[in-house]
């Protein structure tokens, strides 16, 4: 694997390998805190163009725990700022010796210009394209799924319904997982009012419930992304597609996953949030051993010849 | 393709080396294998001691991919498990692999077993020695020694992972 740009690239294959390595990395997260040495004398760069808790911390200790150099760029206070742009930026990173771009932009597309166009030879990894795709997000909620259901490593999540809820439209993080989980044979569906999910045959969360999903993600409703009112309100979201408590406690075995920052009250409430079903802690540790597999099996081997 | 050690020449190597094993050392003792045939053979070695001896035997593994210095010329490989049962510290530990060629697996090896602690003692075990080291590194038990030219392959198989223990050199 040279790049990560999408989940569409990823066969079943190298998807399990990914999770199957994440697994073990978690394991050797929990027994020990040291570095392991496998990236020494690589330079990660994280180039982040859109605001970022989660991603960009997690990227930056992976890296750091695999004993790479990182360095963190963010677009404001930055030469972006003066007007350079995206082919100059990555130029100029590589030319200080990057190995690989770890990418957050708020243009659809962006990873993929800079993986084809041959403006740098350094590895690139997509951490949210616009709506696109952030496919290390959808590796994560995998394998916090398959721990959830204490299936073996090795495995894919065959058989499991899952239910992606709410702002389908703008959600990167739903394209990825609407990628990804059929490509591990779970059956998924996407569902939310109309404006976010068009076609949707159900008129509220309550009737999307009834067909019994194994687990719900649900999805934030991203208010920079809409450039029009597609909501009437936050509590009428909330009456009709928010996980409230009366709807956890309708379907007591589904698990519960949230990519964050959660806006609690709208479409997650609290107990939904911090209820015994809610993966919403492991997925951010699983964040970290995640993006460590995905590191080192992109920089910690042969370049494949493109 | 010649086979060079069959079924039953690997059972009395690996008892052969649980002999030598208990002359070294007494129990209880700690092997750990190396993914994957490693493992298989460190799980034989333990069934033989604890058939000759009293002692008693734990088996784990320690994958070494994340300490390898030769990864740029190898194509990236799954992280495989790491299982050490209790804690390596002040502990003697045998080491198990299947071929030993050019040492850079045990040296990545020994710099795993340093992240997980400081062991009292390392030695080596290894099924088969090929030769053509690249670092100072040597087995203290070999089934085998087996000299061979670098264009050949040396396959050690196993009942766990091959369906049959046999080694071959293509």
């Amino acid at each position: 694997m040279r790049h990560l740009l999408s989940t569409d690239e990823l066969n079943r294959e190298t998807a399990i390998e990914i999770l199957d390595s994440a697994s073990q990395l978690s394991r050797l997260n929990e027994d020990t805190t040291r570095k392991f040495p496998t990236l020494q004398g690589k330079t990660v760069v994280t180039l982040f163009y859109e605001d970022s808790t989660r991603t960009r911390i997690s990227f930056e200790l992976a890296a750091k725990r695999l004993s790479a150099d990182v360095i963190n760029f963010s677009a404001g206070g930055s030469a972006v700022n003066k007007g350079e742009n995206l082919k100059d930026t990555a130029q100029t990173l590589e030319a200080l010796g990057a190995d690989a771009l770890i990418v957050r932009h708020s243009a659809s597309g962006a990873s993929y210009n800079l993986a084809h166009n041959g403006w740098t030879s350094a590895a690139i990894v997509n951490a949210g394209d616009g709506t696109n795709q952030h496919p290390t997000q959808a590796l994560l909620d995998a394998l916090s799924l398959r721990q959830g259901f204490n299936i073996d490593d090795g495995k894919g999540l065959d058989g499991k319904k899952i239910l992606i809820v709410g702002d389908i439209l703008h959600s990167r993080v739903a394209r990825s997982n609407l990628a990804l989980l059929p490509t591990l044979g779970a059956e998924v569906e996407a569902v939310g009012p109309g404006s976010f999910s068009p076609g949707c045959k159900y008129a509220n969360l309550d009737e999307a419930l009834e067909t019994k999903p194994d687990a719900v993600m649900m999805l934030r409703v991203q208010k920079e992304r809409m450039n029009q009112p597609l909501i009437p309100s936050d509590k009428e979201y909330s009456r009709f597609w928010g996980l409230t408590e009366q709807r956890v406690k309708k379907v007591p075995n589904c698990l519960i996953l949230h990519p964050g920052p959660m806006n609690r009250g709208l479409e997650i409430s609290t107990y939904a949030a911090e209820s015994n079903n809610s993966l919403v802690l492991s997925q951010v540790k699983n964040g970290l051993a995640v993006r460590m597999a995905v590191l080192s099996m992109i920089l910690g081997g042969k370049n494949e010849t493109i | 393709m010649k086979t060079v050690l069959s079924e039953s020449d690997i059972a009395r190597t690996i008892r052969r080396m649980a002999h030598e094993i208990l002359e070294r050392n007494s129990g209880p003792f700690l092997l750990l294998g190396i993914p994957t045939r490693g493992v298989s053979i460190a799980k034989a070695l333990a069934e033989a001691i604890e058939s000759i001896s009293a002692d008693t035997c734990e088996v784990g593994q320690v994958d070494v991919g994340l300490f390898r210095d030769d990864r740029d010329t190898r194509k990236a490989k799954p992280i495989a498990e790491t299982v050490i049962p209790g804690s390596v510290d002040g502990r003697t530990i045998i080491l198990v692999d299947d071929v030993l060629f050019s040492g850079r697996t045990i040296r990545a090896a020994l710099d795993a077993l340093s992240s997980f602690g400081r062991p009292a003692m390392v030695q080596l075990a290894v099924l088969v020695d090929r030769g053509h080291r690249e670092l100072p590194i040597r087995a203290d038990y070999v089934g085998k020694n087996l000299p061979t030219s670098l264009s050949e392959k040396v396959r050690v198989k196993t009942m766990a992972d091959d369906s049959e223990d046999s080694v071959v050199i293509e």
